[in-house]
């Protein structure tokens, strides 16, 4: 089998090298080369990874790292939009389907927009498609509600991918992360098909829909629900948990995932495992996670502490913050993207701090938003250089002393 | 205690929500032109927020006393009202102030003085500056609050400059396109920077 893709390959490549008819979709060739064979030369510039593996296996272990939040996101699509339309105990292979029809058309669409997006680049700039972008294309989506229309989905990716990556030159030389840059962009240009109670899930919408939403469903987002200051009844209430409660989320089913919410972001135990294989392998920094950790809870347990009359978000606990929203899936597969977070150590563990406290600061004080998690990472991807800066100057006054004294 | 924590509301909003930079997209081009290094950065943004931290007050003192409508009653002329005069009367005040800025960092500092070059004249007309003065006179607000928001606008705005300049210190790295190099890119950034900042717009404080 090897041998057959091998000679296939080898018959072609005179087309596509130097002097070739085909040598302007050299970058096209190039991907479909590596992406079935070990490549036999390495990689001479861009980003670099100094181990056995390459860019290719190092990226495609983030996408098994990704594999348990897609499918149980994959599966909670169906089940939430049977739920939504009164089926009271939907089958598996029903709520497989279902939510298959939700979730491929999307991420086909953000693999085939951004590709196109990104081979242009390629083509035009001639240097080779970087396996980034599978993880880019696949995180985006992730993101995303499954109600969005596709042409949203698409524009979206298309900006991350040119406005967010490619005009910055590539993988490894952006500065924010390509796939938060994309769903940024939908966010504050399409609100409305990405916030609100109505879009989470597939409820009455769908080949496999077995009628309208029943009456009294209302599609919310747990931290919709929470930071709404009202019981499901109409009561006002500012006890968060007495909320989340009367809509039916009980901690355990946030943790698994089983709530409306985007696509790959509802599981949080999911994002755990992820989180243990890519720290196991030495992929993603265990700093950032722990940082963000770290400054989730005590900024929660902070908010705790001074209560509020009005604010029914102030006495979320923290352990319930940890398991809403996209907090855990956004630390381990967004905050850790090796480009856009801090590089030094120390600056990780900050890094990471920062965006707990931010994440939790959005989704309290800010009305505006329900969550924050996004707009936490990418402010501060804004300040990581910053932060790498003061701690490679620090860094290198210490030693010039150390070298000085002895 | 109520206007404590509303002036500290003030500045936590003019620093961070409203941003004079990354909301109002004023005072870009010395943003553009200064962030090239993080020690020129940093020195720039503490000479804006000391001439913001002085003609914002100073200002509020003359719009009060000199140029509002009734501000002259103390001098026996309620009726005059010298408010056409408010954009000469700021500039003037702030051309002053960037002199006397320009004298202590060339006293002080020569390398830096050397480095901001023709830029620190020009804080002059760095439009953030007169930027904040009209935004004080327009919000109607008090001394304090006058002097609070001088003072944390130009921390906003030493914030950006100081994360673009590291951000284009990173950005050495980058393969940036040729049509794009400098400016160009720069300015796409300070754009990505602003939908990072819109984390904070919504808090109503």
């Amino acid at each position: 089998m090897k041998k057959f893709i091998e000679s296939q390959f080898d018959a072609q490549r005179h087309l596509f090298e130097k002097g070739g008819k085909l040598h302007w979709a050299w970058p096209l060739f190039e991907g479909q080369e590596t992406f079935f064979l070990t490549p036999k030369h390495k990689t001479k510039h861009g980003a670099h990874v100094r181990d056995r593996m390459d860019m290719k296996r190092l990226m495609i272990f983030v996408l098994y790292a990704l594999a348990p939040a897609i499918a149980i996101g994959w599966y909670n699509i169906g089940y939430q939009a049977f739920l939504a339309e009164g089926v009271a105990a939907p089958g598996l292979v029903d709520c497989i389907l279902r939510g298959g029809l939700a979730m491929l058309p999307l991420i086909v669409t953000s693999y085939a927009a951004g590709g196109v997006a990104e081979l242009l680049f390629c083509i035009v700039r001639k240097h080779e498609i970087n396996e980034g972008f599978l993880v880019t294309a696949m995180l985006y989506p992730l993101t995303l509600p499954p109600s969005i229309p596709l042409w949203m989905a698409a524009i979206g990716i298309i900006f991350g991918v040119v406005i967010g990556k490619e005009v910055f030159g590539g993988v490894g030389m952006n500065i924010l992360n390509p796939a938060l840059t994309a769903r940024a962009f939908v966010f504050f240009t399409y609100p409305a098909a990405i916030s609100g109670a109505a879009v989470w899930d597939m409820g009455g919408k769908g080949f496999l829909s077995s009628g309208p939403v029943v009456d009294g469903y209302t599609g919310a987002t747990p931290l919709l629900a929470a930071s709404g200051g009202a019981l499901k009844d109409g009561t006002a209430s500012i006890d968060a948990v007495a909320i989340l409660n009367s809509y039916g989320f009980a901690w355990s089913d946030m943790a698994f995932g089983f709530i409306p919410g985007s696509m790959g972001e509802v599981s949080a135990v999911a994002a755990l495992l992820g989180a243990v294989f890519l720290v196991a392998t030495g992929i993603a920094s265990w700093r950032i996670m722990v940082g963000a950790a770290v400054g989730l809870v005590a900024t929660a347990a902070l908010f705790n502490g001074i209560g509020s009359d009005t604010v029914s978000m102030m006495s979320l606990p923290p352990h319930y913050h940890l398991v809403m929203g996209g907090f855990m899936f956004g630390a381990v597969f967004m905050a850790t993207d090796p480009c856009s977070a801090a590089v030094t150590p120390i600056g990780r563990l900050i890094y990471g701090f920062f965006i707990g406290v931010m994440c939790a600061l959005v989704r309290v004080v800010n009305p505006a938003y329900p969550e924050g998690m996004m707009l936490a990472i990418l402010f501060m991807n804004v300040f990581a250089p910053l932060i790498d800066y003061f701690i490679v100057k620090q860094t290198t006054r210490r030693r010039a002393a150390r070298m000085a004294t002895a | 205690m109520e206007a404590l924590t509303d002036l500290l509301s003030l500045a936590v909003r003019s620093i961070f929500v409203e941003n004079i930079l990354l909301s109002f997209f004023l005072g870009m081009c010395s943003f553009l032109a200064c962030s090239k290094k993080v020690e020129t950065a940093l020195g720039l943004g503490a000479a804006v927020i000391f001439v913001l931290t002085i003609t914002t007050p100073a200002n509020w003192l003359l719009d009060n006393f000199l140029l509002k409508e009734g501000a002259l009653s103390w001098a026996g002329m309620p009726e005059v009202d010298l408010s056409f005069l408010s954009f000469i009367t700021f500039i003037a005040v702030i051309a002053a102030m960037v002199q006397l800025v320009e004298m202590i960092i060339d006293r002080f500092s020569p390398a830096l003085y050397n480095q901001l070059g023709i830029f620190l004249p020009l804080i002059a007309v760095n439009c953030a500056i007169l930027g904040a003065s009209l935004f004080m006179q327009e919000r109607e607000y008090n001394f304090a609050e006058a002097c609070v928001f001088g003072t944390s606008s130009g921390t906003g705005w030493a914030l950006a400059i100081i994360a673009m300049s590291a951000i284009r210190y990173k950005m050495r790295y980058s393969h940036v396109p040729n049509g794009l190099k400098g400016l160009g890119i720069t300015m796409l950034m300070t754009g990505l920077m602003a939908i990072a900042f819109l984390a904070f717009g919504g808090i109503e404080l």
